[in-house]
């Protein structure tokens, strides 16, 4: 690592953001080294890249703001290509290139962000998509919250895949991918400085794996990634717009016994914490078992469940079935969940 | 921990819930005093599977909703006071004053930091020696001998910018008050565990013993608060008024001596208002005159002078609420006016208040075959 | 009101425990435990221990509970 940092600045100033000579240096020795792609490595105003002929296109784009920016278990970085990988996979497209743009807080180290674009740059690798443009702003901000990336992704559909929640039907299956709010816990003791111990890690990962192992199948309705507001958010929503009840068993949803112990203790609900490479597919109850079964036998939904059924019991609400057999209703996020003492 | 998963288990809980169904024969109106209580039951879907013949008042047993609003305007006007840090439970932070809240002066740039324990309030005074550190604590008995502890500490490191803006209040004095109000119908209390923990369970001697209603301390599990209710029930059926405690395994009589003696090193009783409720006497607790020096009121006395008690909300019937007498769908704010991004009164502000845990089950009618009341 | 979790003491120093709740741990105060010993239960709030927890008495508890209905005589 020290290698790679010879001759490098320490931390990010203004001129860093001018256009001029410093950002110049800043593109040429923090950035190209790791983002190789030929349209980028260009340095034109504009990425040009082949269609793909297939016809239809997949396009997603999203900000990347997480206090801190370094968690255990990844960084910023993985979670601005991962967010937007994901993004694209649950329409079922294949992922093919990205564009990030970094918003760099003055102050900001330099070691730090050298570690961030190593995680775009395997992050992309992993996902085998080509970042193919760029960009870099310098403002004046808390040096704390470091930077903001903002990630455009590109990808393509192969016929035949049409999901979306307008295909659920009652009787289908709801399928999670893995266990519950494993990111948000390992962000949360970070960001209040709440000095808890855990080896409890952010679950960023691509769902390249878990789409592809899947995506041939008929039967599928939707997919969904449950990121912020969690697992019980995306169940409202998609209940929402399908018009039908999205029904999980408490005792179904796969969770770690420390993430629920961390949940336990600061009062929060897991099922409103964050995940980021977790997803939730609703599909045909006959193809259930089969997508399962396929899903668990890949590394990043090794612990896929099937946490409940589809029916028309509370149309347009999402419903959880506790313990003991009763129902509740499961409501959008309302606020951020704060750690609590009552 | 051993054994908890038994206290978890669905199929004792089925077990429990027949045997409740037998005894319940008469209608029971328990009112649990705990907003961890309150939670729970929500949490597990109760009222719903239990026989209609017990019916949930729920007390006013959430340290935060209860605090007045006059106190997080004084926390809120400190947050932005230079050279200031609010340090605050998270609880406390988006509960709104007359114009804000902590979150939002710590967006505006106010120094607000969120704690888990009232010692990380004291290190972050001691890793800021040239700030005024406010540490805003509420609570019960359950916090209050940390909270006490914390200004022992800071007093013990010598650390003069450490203040404390306190809101305690005691769980007996309470239920008295509730029992002195002849207009309510209470038939038993499900004790506090937590709170209990540090008092004791004779503390409640007096509501079997002067107001001939059971008492059963209980845990917070599934199968704790059944069977509090079994016990309930078992009491009834055999005609005693006792207080019993099913949660043995964290409650003794006497409670903790060393907590309690914490609790009185530093604080002293007071005649203590209570957000909904008004002044109840001698049911709070204030920093003893010879610590003044870490009250944040009397050290920032002048900079808080100002600040007044806003006149209580129209509209609001938080106090009946509170006292059981009424219910949140009665309350014609609930949920158009008052809701938990906007909260208008007591029950409101915290998720553990009840408007609030009814307002996030409040489409429960709407399923089919659901026995929600309503 | 009042959020408190059963953690167990690994290791004592002064005042201060280091304490497991399900694989998390955290440093706790331990100034209101009378005589506490690594292994012990105690119910944590806000950093704060705040009683032993009694293995017998949730024993006792559960026997109890099993009594009312003669069984099941294990939990999951």
């Amino acid at each position: 690592m020290q290698k790679l940092l010879d001759g490098l600045p320490k931390i990010i100033e203004s001129a860093h953001g001018t256009g001029g000579r410093w950002t110049h240096e800043l593109i040429e020795s923090v950035f190209l080294p790791y983002f190789r792609s030929q349209p980028l490595q260009s340095l034109a105003d504009q990425a040009v890249v082949p269609e793909s002929g297939t016809g239809r296109m997949a396009i997603s784009t999203d900000s990347f703001v997480v206090t801190p920016y370094r968690f255990p278990g990844g960084n910023i970085g993985d979670l601005a290509v991962n967010g937007t990988v994901n993004d694209l996979l649950m329409g079922g497209a294949t992922p093919a290139y990205l564009t990030v743009a970094f918003v760099l807080m003055e102050g900001l180290r330099v070691d730090h962000l050298v570690e961030i674009v190593q995680s775009i740059a395997n992050a992309a690798a992993a996902s085998a998509v080509s970042i193919i443009a760029g960009d870099t702003k310098v403002v004046c901000g808390k040096a704390e919250d470091g930077l903001f990336i903002t990630t455009t992704g590109v990808g393509f559909l192969p016929g035949g895949v049409n999901w979306g929640p307008e295909f659920i039907q009652p009787g289908d299956k709801i399928i999670l991918s893995g266990t519950v709010a494993d990111h948000g816990a390992s962000v949360l003791t970070k960001r209040y400085n709440l000095a808890f111990d855990t080896v409890i890690r952010s679950d960023t990962a691509s769902l390249l794996p878990a789409v592809m192992a899947v995506r041939d199948l008929c039967g599928i309705r939707c997919m969904r990634d449950p990121t912020r507001g969690g697992l019980a958010t995306t169940l409202a929503e998609l209940s929402q717009t399908s018009g039908l009840t999205l029904e999980a068993k408490e005792l179904c949803i796969p969770i770690r016994d420390d993430v629920r112990g961390l949940c336990e203790v600061l009062g929060l609900d897991p099922l409103y914490v964050a995940n980021e490479g977790k997803l939730i597919a609703v599909v045909a109850p006959d193809v259930a078992s089969t997508v399962l079964s396929r899903l668990q036998a890949t590394e990043v939904a090794r612990d896929a469940a099937i946490i409940g059924t589809v029916t028309k019991s509370a149309p347009g609400y999402a419903l959880l079935e506790t313990a003991i057999g009763a129902k509740r209703v499961l409501e959008l996020l309302s606020m951020e969940q704060l750690p609590r003492i009552c | 921990m051993p054994h908890l998963n038994d206290f978890r288990n669905p199929d004792v809980a089925s077990h429990l819930l027949a045997r409740i169904g037998e005894l319940a024969r008469e209608p029971l109106r328990v009112m649990e005093i705990c907003g961890g209580h309150t939670h729970a039951i929500f949490r597990f879907g109760l009222q719903q599977v239990l026989p209609p013949q017990i019916e949930w008042l729920h007390g006013p047993g959430c340290p935060v909703c209860v605090t007045p609003v006059v106190k997080f305007d004084k926390a809120i006007a400190l947050a932005h006071r230079p050279n200031t840090i609010v340090a605050a439970y998270g609880d406390l932070l988006r509960v709104p004053g007359r114009e804000s809240t902590l979150l939002r002066e710590r967006a505006e740039g106010g120094d607000v930091r969120v704690v888990y324990s009232s010692m990380d309030a004291v290190s972050i005074a001691l890793q800021n020696p040239h700030k005024n550190v406010v540490f805003f604590a509420v609570g019960f008995e359950t916090t209050a001998p940390a909270n006490a502890f914390s200004i022992l500490a800071a007093k013990e490191r010598h650390l003069e910018n450490f203040t404390m803006l306190a809101n305690h209040v005691l769980v007996p004095p309470v239920i008295r008050a509730l029992l002195e109000d002849s207009r309510l119908k209470i038939d038993a209390f499900l004790g506090p565990g937590h709170v209990s923990a540090v008092v004791g369970s004779q503390e409640y001697e007096f509501i079997a013993r002067e107001y001939g209603r059971p008492v059963v301390v209980s845990g917070f599990e599934l199968n704790d608060i059944l069977q509090s209710i079994l016990m309930i029930l078992t009491q009834r059926d055999e005609g005693r008024c006792d207080v019993e405690v099913e949660y043995a395994r964290a409650v003794r009589d006497a409670g903790n001596a060393k907590a309690k003696a914490v609790i009185a090193d530093v604080f002293e009783r007071q005649d203590q208002e209570w957000r909904g409720l008004g002044i109840i006497a001698d049911s709070g607790l204030r920093i003893k005159h010879e610590l003044s020096e870490y009250d944040a009121e009397i050290r920032f006395a002048d900079f808080l002078r100002d600040i007044s008690p806003p006149p209580p909300p129209k509209g609001c019937i938080c106090a009946a609420i509170l006292k059981g007498q009424k219910r949140p769908f009665d309350c014609p704010s609930f949920a158009s006016s008052c809701t938990p991004e906007r909260p208008l009164g007591a029950c409101m502000v915290s998720s553990e208040g009840a408007c609030a845990a009814y307002y996030s089950y409040r489409q429960q009618p709407l399923i089919q075959g659901g026995t929600y009341d309503e | 009101m009042c959020l408190a979790v059963p953690a167990k003491i690994l290791t004592i120093s002064d005042n201060c425990a280091v304490v497991d709740i399900d694989g998390v741990r955290r440093e706790t105060r331990i100034d209101f435990i009378e005589d506490p010993r690594p292994g012990d239960y105690v119910l944590v709030h806000v950093g704060f221990a705040l009683q032993k927890i009694d293995e017998s008495e949730a024993e006792a508890t559960l026997a109890q509970i099993r009594a009312c209905f003669g069984g099941p005589d294990d939990g999951r």
